[in-house]
Order: C-alpha cells, then structure tokens, then sequence
C-alpha cells in the first residue's frame, strides 16, 4: 500500500509503451525519449501545477459567457428568439421533457463546474502536501478525465439544428457567441485535466502513510 | 517490471494467459489489457468500422419533412454550416471530434494491427501507435449520438424526422470503435519492435 515511487528509485516508466527507463540522477528530466518507441518520457509532467491553474482559471473566464450569452438565434417570421443554456433547459422543462431538461442541465452547467472544481481541490491537496486517501484522490482525478467530454453535448445539439432547420427553411437558425466561449470551456478543461500529473498525490502520500505503519 | 501511469509505483508485471485487464495493486489503474488473438480482434473490428463510418457519412444521416418539403441532411452537413457561418473553429472542432479523430483511429488501427497480424513490421508503428492512444479522448461520437437524441426531441414539434441509414451506421460506429480500442493488447505491437533489434 505505501511502497515508493519509481521516481525516487530513478526510474520511469513510458506512456505509450509501458517500457521502465533508467534517469540520470544529474540530468533534468527535460526532452528525454524512450529508448524502445521514441515516445517523449514525462518523470513528472513540466509545470504540472502551475499550467493546470492557470488553464483551470481560463476555463472560468470563458465559462461565464458560455453561460450568459445567447446560444442560438433563430429568426422566424420575422420574429427573433434568442435562447441561452439555462433558456433551453427552462423550454424543455416547461414543454416536458424534463430528462432532456436533466442532461443539458448536468452536461452544460454542472459538469463543467463540477470538473474545475475537483480540478482546484487537487490541486490545493497536491500544494499542502496532504496525505489524504490518496487513492480516492486518483479516482477522482480520471472522474475529471471522464466526464469534461460530455459537455460537448450542447455544441452537436446546435450543429444539428443548424444543419436540419436551415435545410427545411422554416426558420433562420445561427449558432450564438456562447457556443464559440463553450467549446472553448470543454478544449480548456480537457487541456487541464491532461496537465494535471497524478503521480504528484503520491508522492507526498506514500512515505508519511510507511512511517505510520511502522508505529 | 512495469510502473503504473497514475501512481508511478514500480511493480512486476502480471503474467496474464487469459483474457483481462492488469490492474496497478496500489491505486487501481488499468496497467494494461491482455486480449487473446488481440491483433485478429482489432482488425476485423476496425475493418468493419471502417465500412460502418462510409455509410454513416455517405447516406442521409436524417431526412426532415415539413409539410409538403422535404430535405435530407448528412453528417458533413452541419459542419458546412457552421463554417458558412463564420465559425471555423467551431466547425474544426466539431469536424475533428467526430469525423477525423474515429477516421484516423480506425485507419491507424488497421495500419498497426494488420501487419502485425501477417507476422510483418507495418512502417512508423512507434509514432502510430502514440497517436492512436492520444486520439482516445478527442473521438467522441457517442456524445454527439446524444446530441441527437435532443435535437430530435427539440424538433419533433415542428416537423417530422425519419432517422436515415447513416445514423444507424453511427450507432454502430460507437459500439464497435469501442471494441476495437478495448481489444488492443500493445505487448503484441512491442515484442514484434523488441524482436527487430
Ligand atoms: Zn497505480
């Protein structure tokens, strides 16, 4: 449960080919490639901590439009109706279909916060140095892996309308800015969670856990 | 020896005969899948992949009916329509999540797994290989399966919409794109490079 890690033996271990490499014990970890595919090696990912803040932060600014600005327009005799995120799930609510009220609700506005927010707390875990159930930690981490992808949804939603109502005529559809400010929210966050190294919870979790099994 | 990508412990390597996943002993990730007759598997699979995705994107995908109008859409449809609209990025990032990235990961397949499977070396296997793995994320067909099921739902009220031939092809894409990934087994692609030197 509490062994340490290949790090602190110099050792590495190659993301597209799982091959175990031997680090100099001078050298800064920077540019090295595995020796059996060529692959870059990451020892730890460069900046983890700072670049995943600083991506987590860009993601907020962007969120709020994404949120607050019109999604589509859609112009129909002569009458314009312009319909944000929050705007479509109260149309789907009112009109019944509240589960496809639920999923746009949970894809577009929960699960990116959720994301960012999961992203902050092990980011601030990683800077305390906390041993904290590292191993829920993890699992929390590929939960950020997992779901920033599913915020795409209202993205395809507003293609296809294009797509099917400007073909059928019966109405003027445009995408809005907040669809441009939402793609960028889910490339963002994506971006984020890829430069966020998880081997960071362990290795401030790993030794204190080992002196505390041997008391 | 073999050293987990989430925790960075250093372990042996399980010896797995049968069919299943490795899993690191400390925090539960997935160290690496054991599929018997893995480049067979991933061949056929993406071979039919392939021939799923040329439906999907040369049939109609949905035919919409208002009144005595009728017009047919395909998966390129929406694409054009956003970039006619001035949004390119969006239109690249839409074209890229569910066109190019599935595309790319079943002809990268097919360019790994096939020579592999005649017992040949297939020409740039390394960067291949490294490719098919960091397309994994950017492929996301199923959740645009699910923006059509709210399109749908938004649009049955104003006309009628017969599903065509193509998004029953995407349907399918979805299942067996995802099969083809879970069948590869990469010690196969790494003892055929280590057994060249
Ligand atoms: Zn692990």
């Amino acid at each position: 449960m509490s062994e340490a890690t290949a790090l602190a033996s110099s050792l590495t271990g190659c993301h597209t080919c799982n091959q175990v490499v031997r680090l100099d014990k001078d050298h800064h970890h920077q540019g090295l490639l595995c020796p059996r595919c060529g692959s870059p090696l990451h020892p730890r990912k460069h900046h983890s901590i700072l670049l995943t803040w600083i991506l987590v932060s860009l993601a907020f600014v962007f969120y709020i439009p994404a949120n607050l600005l019109p999604m589509t327009r859609v112009v129909s005799l002569g009458q314009v109706q312009e319909d944000t995120i929050m705007s479509g799930v109260i149309y789907f609510i009112q009109s019944g279909s509240w589960y496809i009220a639920l999923v746009i609700f949970i894809a577009s506005v929960f699960v990116p916060v959720l994301k960012l927010l999961l992203l902050m707390f092990l980011l601030i875990s990683v800077q305390r140095k906390s041993c904290w159930r590292p191993r829920d930690r993890t699992r929390l981490y590929r939960i950020t892996e997992l779901v920033g992808r599913w915020s795409m949804v209202d993205i395809y939603v507003v293609t296809i309308l294009i797509a099917l109502v400007n073909l059928g005529a019966l109405a003027d559809i445009d995408a809005g800015p907040a669809a441009v400010n939402f793609a960028a929210v889910v490339v963002i966050t994506m971006l984020a969670a890829k430069s966020f190294d998880p081997r960071l919870i362990w290795d401030n979790a790993a030794l204190p856990e080992d002196s505390a099994m041997k008391t | 020896m073999i050293i987990c990508h989430d925790c960075d412990l250093l372990q042996t390597k399980p010896d797995l005969q049968h069919q299943g996943k490795a899993l690191c002993h400390r925090c539960g990730a997935v160290l690496f899948r054991s599929v018997p007759d893995s480049a067979q598997r991933v061949v056929a699979l993406s071979l039919a992949g392939l021939i799923l995705f040329a439906v999907a994107n040369i049939y109609p995908f949905l035919a919409f009916d208002v009144g005595s109008q009728s017009t047919q859409t395909t998966l390129f449809t929406g694409v054009r329509e956003l970039y006619a609209q001035g949004l390119w990025a969006l239109a690249g990032l839409v074209f890229f999540t569910c066109i190019a990235a599935p595309l790319i990961q079943l002809v990268l397949m097919m360019h790994i797994f096939l020579p592999v499977m005649l017992g040949r070396t297939s020409y740039a296997v390394k960067p291949a290989f490294r490719l098919l793995l960091q397309l994994r994320e950017w492929n996301m067909i199923e959740v645009f399966m699910i923006g059509i099921l709210v399109a749908l739902v938004k649009l049955t009220k104003m006309a009628i919409i017969i599903p065509g031939v193509a998004m029953w092809s995407f349907m399918a894409l979805i299942f067996i794109l995802t099969g083809a990934m879970t069948s590869i087994d990469g010690r196969i692609v790494w003892d055929r490079v280590d057994s060249e030197k």
